[in-house]
């Protein structure tokens, strides 16, 4: 259980974080999204003992951050941002070191660590200068020295940052593989990733809270929720199959882009898709596609962030 | 969890540990350490008259200790502090279950003891000079004693300047002028130019102050209390003064 009481954080004048408060509880992987500078990092890093809150309190697993230091951060498992390390160590060496700090001695140091390295598939590197590895190996060396002494609370800022599509697809798997009594809390901009891996998003901008919700709800307040895209096959029909859609009466407006036509429902409840069916099965323009939309996370993203609306 | 609690001794040996190998693992403690031999030998033969004074004692090697801690320490102590900031480490490794003093100590023992290294591989030194004469092998193990204090006294400012900036080289100077300051503040010519003008109770303070003065009177082989006690106070004082800025400067 992570309890975050009305935290703030303030850099001379500039607030980074003003008034935040949640909580997060066991089997909750909670994305924590917002633009860079919205206070994400800082928040993390406060979180993890790093920054001293300047209000407000921090309770990891019952442990106070300020005054049970210590305590707290040994249910903590952290990769900070751009996941930095000892870079003239090995792996082996750096993950060896780590296991020490975390109190594991003697044979279990090995153990543990070749439970991360199996995890992370680390094996082939384990020898060689942290400093030579590539960008994908560094980062899942970072990741290993986190989950190593299995953490009750992972905190990954940004862990996916400038990793290519497969590393990223790991390193979700690899979250999602956690067993489910853990608390994951992941900051990141790559929306995709929020409906991969949470089960819960939190959108911060200027230092406050403006969402927090399932990932589920998020795409529901995209004005394109439920919203129904036609592929013509032919360019001619588009001006017939846009008229058509816009003359639904569920229909709030069209976008068209190519030979695709959008409908964008007036109400995310109202189902539009059975008449644009029935229409597309009687009507003689051929059509190459049909598909609903579940709602784009981006434009949600923007709207809340800059719109700075409360909800 | 709780039962994999350290103690703070524990925590500050694993600190002094990875922080000691890390000086190997790049060939930058080796070229240190031949460079120390080298300039320690140069210093002692050549400029010395190790052989022309015709005594059996490594007066002429202790004396130039303090000049050469003078370049070779802020060398040694300038990455402490500064690279961890740089590369971001630090944050890894204050949010480790670590006190703030398992890593402050820590980080400095490993250089302390980097130093003492370097400082023992000098002993061909003492084996010339028990093969040339026959020398007071109770001064000579005083004197080492006192320079390795004195090292550390020096590297103790090194970390507390090395805490100060991102930049070694920045870290690297300033730990050099402050080194330098308290070997002058002893030294006969300052002392004179201060003796004009400002009252004799502060000159002496000043003087007391110097490295120079302590190491002077531990190098002619009087290990005495208040030269060790001076030493340790200082290496205290300045390793409070890191503590102090490490926390400053994270919450910048």
């Amino acid at each position: 259980m992570i309890e975050i009481s009305h935290l703030r954080k303030q850099f001379g004048d500039h607030v980074a974080v003003n008034d935040i408060s949640f909580s997060v509880a066991p089997g909750e992987i909670l994305g924590f999204l917002g633009p860079n500078g919205a206070g994400k990092s800082t928040t993390m890093k406060v979180i993890t003992g790093f920054l001293p809150p300047t209000a407000g309190t921090v309770k990891v697993w019952g442990s106070d951050i300020e005054s049970d230091t210590l305590t707290a951060q040994r249910h903590i498992g952290y990769l900070p941002e751009g996941a930095p390390c000892y870079e003239e160590m090995t792996p082996r060496g750096f993950l060896e070191f780590i296991a020490r700090v975390r109190g594991f001695k003697g044979s279990e140091v090995a153990e543990r660590i070749s439970v991360v390295v199996d995890r992370l598939s680390l094996t082939a590197v384990l020898d060689q200068r942290i400093e030579t590895l590539s960008k994908g190996f560094k980062r899942r060396v970072g990741l290993a020295q986190a989950i190593l002494h299995d953490p009750d609370v992972l905190i990954l800022d940004e862990p996916t940052d400038g990793l290519d599509p497969n590393q990223k697809h790991e390193v979700r798997e690899m979250i999602r593989g956690l067993s489910r009594d853990k608390i994951v809390i992941i900051s990141t901009h790559i929306l995709e990733e929020v409906t991969a891996v949470c089960t819960r998003a939190v959108i911060i901008a200027s230092g406050q809270i403006v969402a927090d919700c399932t990932p589920e709800e998020l795409e529901a307040r995209s004005r394109y929720h439920g919203a129904i895209t036609v592929r013509a096959v032919h360019d001619v029909d588009v001006p017939a199959i846009s008229a058509f859609l816009e003359g639904l009466a569920g229909v709030a407006g069209i976008e068209q882009s190519g030979r695709e036509i959008t409908a964008i429902p007036r109400d995310a409840r109202l189902e539009i898709l059975p008449d644009v069916m029935a229409a597309v099965s009687q009507q003689t323009w051929p059509v190459a596609g049909v598909y609903q939309e579940r709602g784009r996370l981006d434009e949600v993203f923007r709207t809340i962030t800059e719109g700075q609306q409360h909800v | 969890m709780s039962d994999r609690s350290l103690s703070s001794l524990a925590g500050m040996s694993i600190v002094v540990r990875r922080e000691f190998a890390s000086y190997f693992a790049t060939p930058i403690a080796y070229v240190f350490i031949l460079i120390f031999l080298i300039l320690a030998g140069v210093f002692t033969f050549y400029i010395g008259n190790f052989y022309e004074r015709g005594q059996a004692d490594l007066a002429p090697f202790f004396s130039f200790h303090p000049w050469l801690y003078l370049f070779l320490v802020p060398a040694v102590s300038m990455r402490l502090w500064s690279e961890e900031r740089k590369s971001g480490s630090i944050e890894l490794l204050m949010t480790l279950p670590l006190t703030r003093l398992d890593v402050v100590v820590g980080k400095f023992l490993a250089a302390w003891l980097f130093t003492g290294l370097a400082l023992s591989l000098t002993f061909p030194m003492w084996i010339t000079v028990n093969y040339l004469g026959d020398p007071d092998n109770g001064i000579i193990l005083a004197s080492y004693v006192g320079s390795w204090m004195m090292a550390g006294g020096f590297l103790a400012i090194g970390s507390a300047t090395s805490a100060l900036s991102k930049s070694q080289v920045i870290a690297f100077i300033l730990c050099g002028l402050l080194c330098l300051m308290f070997i002058l503040a002893g030294f006969p010519m300052v002392v004179g130019v201060f003796k004009d003008w400002l009252p004799a109770v502060m000159v002496d303070t000043l003087a007391s102050l110097s490295f120079l003065t302590h190491f002077s009177s531990i190098s002619k082989g009087v290990l005495s209390m208040r030269d060790v006690i001076y030493f340790l106070a200082m290496i205290i004082a300045w390793l409070m003064a890191t503590m102090i800025i490490v926390d400053l400067k994270q919450g910048e």
